[in-house]
């Protein structure tokens, strides 16, 4: 015994003896497994990893104040098309009532007004014309009766107001382009101040160069709206803001078409919409997926299913493999025989085309989505089995010949209680290192399948169909916080398990020195 | 010897029968099928026959009109003949399809599989002579990322492929994002043509490279560990010898004896193609064909591709068992 080993017991233990428990640190198995287990730094690591997934996922799920399909709105600014607009540069026709005034001799008329003749005639009709002001011309037939007038500057009825009769229509004009203030027409004074016309100091109809032709159907543009539009046409602004009836402001934007020679004005309204892969803000840390939902809370909910499928799988894989492997192992012979052939088919049978193929057929079978996760885990988990089986039987085809099997024969304990209380617990350790990786790969595989589209579906998030998204590139390009974050917690997640797996089997292993 | 080797054939072949029979009966079971969508497809033309009247014609066309059990014998019987049906996908007869694209996946595993080799033994003897170093740290969780448990896929290979092309397709622009050739693959010469098969290769080895190089990796340490453990290791370093030369000499050299069995044990695998992969990458290999046949149920080529799929995993077992004996001179086969 070494100088500084007497130091260290010396003062206090003189008095024990040297076979004295007191002595020795008893430190049972299980602590020691703990104790090595806490040495191994990636373990620790890995238990980390997977504490955080499962408080982010179980944890962060109830404690976040959205649910897990809850749609966000946002407002967005769409430009739609309102009105056009176009200055007339064509001479327009009115008729009076009961003349008839056709195109052939519309045409006819734009000749001689072209020639600066005053007098033209088609077949046996002939008309005399009288240019009455600038593009303001009147037509009159042979018999010296006013025909038609031909004009430039439209004569428009006020919002609500009846159009004005042929009559009114020809004095207001002459009245316009001739500077006049006042006009009577069928004996109905008119007066006239700046483009309106008035009558009895209401406003029943104005001149203006521009037509205004709505874009929208069921909206009547008004008279205010217009006006504040030729001032914008006139000051040659592009953008201009109009407050209407309602009290609602809105933008304008004028754009020109120069081979039409129509204005388009379209009008940014305020949309009400889902909010779609709105970037990360405070509401939305990770911004919002395609159905404008909350990703961070999809990210939980996603996590619950893919951890609560891993380990439902996991359960079921192990409990059949248990059963199975146990018996086999205790049994042997034929049973063992028959059972690792079965586990031979098992494993020969391509899992993944089968579990696509099973996707695709619930796809078309159009089975509800919380029963299709239902499935998935029935299937994952008895695709699963034969590794565990594997592992049970091996470790007792060993155990069974030991003394103590042979003691619990002697004591006349039935079969399964010493397969399932004798046998079984032996292979715990073995157990809980192989379902831990199992986890992990599950997790993968359920990952993969909702990834291809063919596992956990929509409502319900997992961090596989999350990813799912990025099979539309323009989403994989410029969408980062829709995938990256997903494959982080996959990865945490299998990495964990695998951590902690490895972590495990080295403390379990007994020929480890650390 | 061959005694062992019979009997495991001869065992394989009733497991594969088994196998067959199960897989069959699954795709059987299927409702929502292939021959289902066609008759609803030609039943909506103009001037169609009924949807059941499609369904009868096309049931005896494809051979479903007789019971599951009878139809599985009906089939194996043309599969052993060599008679594997039409695909319905692909029109074409499945073995035709099969010529088309086994030789594409052939070449991406194989060079996957060289890699793999290359990178994941040196590192993974390194990892086990520096154990608990920060060199072991920084190895090891490389290759937990890529770690499986013995089936091909423990990794988000969809996630690392999406990675490698938003980096490398998107950002960086040196390869395409999917696809076997380029756009102006027809104007190329024969060495351009291969060139730019090869660019649009980089990718798709690179995923199957990082996805599976873990398991192999971490198989190499371990096995190395429990070599360096063992006595005739620590009697080599007590007669003096090297550190290099108890490594390199005496520890790798039995560290190989599981090694050569995992790896001839996988060489089957090569065939198999690479489900996933070839499909985020479209890669029209047996992966990428298969998954599209098996999405829309076409029972022939499903069949063909998942039986190809069971005889080689049966046949990398059997190699690596027979290996196993061959190459370790302790283990003696009954």
């Amino acid at each position: 015994m070494s100088d500084e080993n007497k130091k260290n017991t010396m003062p206090e233990e003189e008095q024990l003896s040297l076979n004295d428990d007191r002595r020795v640190k008893v430190v049972s198995p299980g602590a020691l497994v703990v104790k090595r287990f806490f040495r191994n730094r990636i373990a620790v690591v890995g238990l980390v990893m997977l504490a955080a997934m499962f408080l982010f996922s179980f944890l962060g799920g109830a404690l976040i104040p959205y649910g897990q399909d809850e749609q966000f709105y946002t407002y967005t600014f769409m430009e739609k098309e309102y009105v056009a607009a176009t200055r007339n540069d064509d001479l327009r026709y009115a008729v009076r009532e009961g003349g008839e005034f056709g195109t052939i001799y519309q045409a006819q008329f734009l000749l001689a007004q072209i020639k600066g003749e005053t007098e033209f005639s088609y077949r046996d009709a002939s008309f005399s014309l009288k240019e009455e002001g600038p593009d303001f011309y009147s037509i009159w037939d042979s018999e010296g009766n006013i025909l038609a007038i031909a004009y430039k500057d439209i004569v428009h009825a006020a919002d609500g107001m009846p159009e004005l009769s042929f009559n009114a229509k020809y004095e207001a004009l002459k009245a316009y382009l001739g500077g006049g203030a006042s006009f009577t027409a069928d004996g109905v004074e008119y007066t006239l101040s700046e483009h309106d016309i008035l009558q009895d100091g209401v406003e029943v109809a104005y001149v203006s160069r521009v037509v205004v032709q709505s874009k929208v159907s069921g909206v009547v543009i008004s008279r205010d709206f217009k006006e504040r539009l030729e001032e914008a046409l006139d000051s040659g602004t592009e953008k201009f803001a109009y407050t209407d009836a309602a009290g609602e402001e809105s933008e304008y934007t004028i754009t020109y078409d120069a081979s039409a020679k129509v204005w388009s004005v379209t009008q940014a309204t305020k949309t009400y919409v889902y909010s779609v892969y709105g970037s990360p803000s405070k509401e939305h840390p990770l911004g919002t997926d395609k159905n404008g939902m909350d990703m961070l809370t999809r990210l939980m909910y996603g996590g619950r299913v893919s951890l609560m499928v891993g380990f439902i799988v996991v359960f079921i894989e192990t409990v059949i493999g248990v059963i199975l492997g146990g018996l086999a192992g205790y049994f042997g012979r034929w049973v063992d025989n028959l059972i690792m052939r079965i586990v031979d088919v098992f494993y020969c049978i391509p899992s993944m085309p089968l579990l696509i193929i099973l996707g695709a057929a619930m796809d078309g079978m159009n089975v509800d989505p919380q029963i299709r996760m239902i499935y998935l885990m029935l299937v994952l988990g008895f695709l699963g089995w034969p590794g565990v089986a594997r592992l049970v039987r091996g470790q007792i085809l060993s155990l069974r010949e030991q003394e103590f099997m042979t003691a619990t024969e002697a004591c006349g304990i039935r079969v399964s209680r010493r397969i399932f209380r004798h046998l079984i617990p032996n292979v715990i350790p073995q157990l809980i290192v192989t379902c831990t990786m199992g986890l992990g790969s599950t997790i993968i595989t359920e990952a993969t399948l909702s990834f291809l589209g063919l596992g956990v579906k929509f409502p319900f998030a997992s961090w596989g169909n999350i990813i799912n998204d990025v099979n539309n590139s323009f989403v994989m390009t410029n969408y980062w916080f829709i995938w990256i974050p997903a494959g982080v917690c996959l990865l945490t997640a299998v990495l964990g398990f695998n951590f902690v797996g490895d972590g495990l089997r080295d403390a379990f292993d007994p020929k480890m020195k650390r | 010897m061959r005694k062992y080797i019979i009997k495991r054939i001869l065992l394989s072949v009733l497991i594969l029968f088994c196998a067959t029979f199960v897989i069959y009966i699954v795709l059987r079971c299927l409702p929502g099928n292939y021959v289902e969508t066609m008759a609803i497809q030609l039943s909506t033309k103009p001037g169609a026959k009924s949807f059941e009247e499609w369904m009868a014609q096309l049931s005896v066309t494809y051979g479903l009109d007789k019971g599951p059990i009878e139809g599985y014998f009906v089939q194996i019987g043309n599969m052993l003949k060599g008679n594997f049906g039409d695909s319905w996908r692909w029109t074409v007869p499945v073995i035709e399809k099969f010529n088309d694209v086994i030789w594409l996946s052939f070449v991406m595993g194989g060079i996957a599989f060289v890699l793999e080799l290359l990178i994941a033994i040196p590192l993974g003897v390194v990892a086990a002579t520096k154990q608990y170093s920060r060199a072991d740290y920084a190895i090891t969780a490389g290759a937990v990322l890529g770690y499986y448990a013995a089936k091909r896929f423990s990794l988000p290979t969809f996630f690392f492929a999406t990675l490698l092309k938003l980096v490398f397709a998107v950002h960086l622009g040196w390869f395409d994002i999917s696809g076997l050739v380029g756009r102006n693959y027809a104007q190329l010469d024969a060495m351009g043509q291969f060139l730019d098969k090869a660019n649009h290769l980089v990718l798709p080895i690179t995923t199957l490279v990082i996805v599976s190089i873990g398991g192999l990796m971490r198989y190499t340490r371990t096995n190395m560990l429990e070599v360096l453990n063992s006595d005739y290791i620590r009697t080599a370093r007590a007669k003096g010898l090297s550190e290099k030369k108890v490594i390199y000499h005496h520890a790798f050299r039995n560290t190989l004896i599981p090694l050569v069995t995992i790896v001839g044990g996988s060489l089957p695998s090569l065939f198999s193609g690479a489900l996933i992969t070839e499909t985020l990458f479209s890669i029209p290999g047996i992966g990428y064909t298969s998954y599209h046949s098996m999405v829309v149920g076409d029972i022939p080529f499903s069949m063909f591709y998942m039986t190809f799929m069971a005889i080689l995993t049966l046949a990398g077992n059997l190699i690596a068992d027979i290996l196993y004996a061959v190459v370790d001179p302790r283990v003696r086969i009954a």
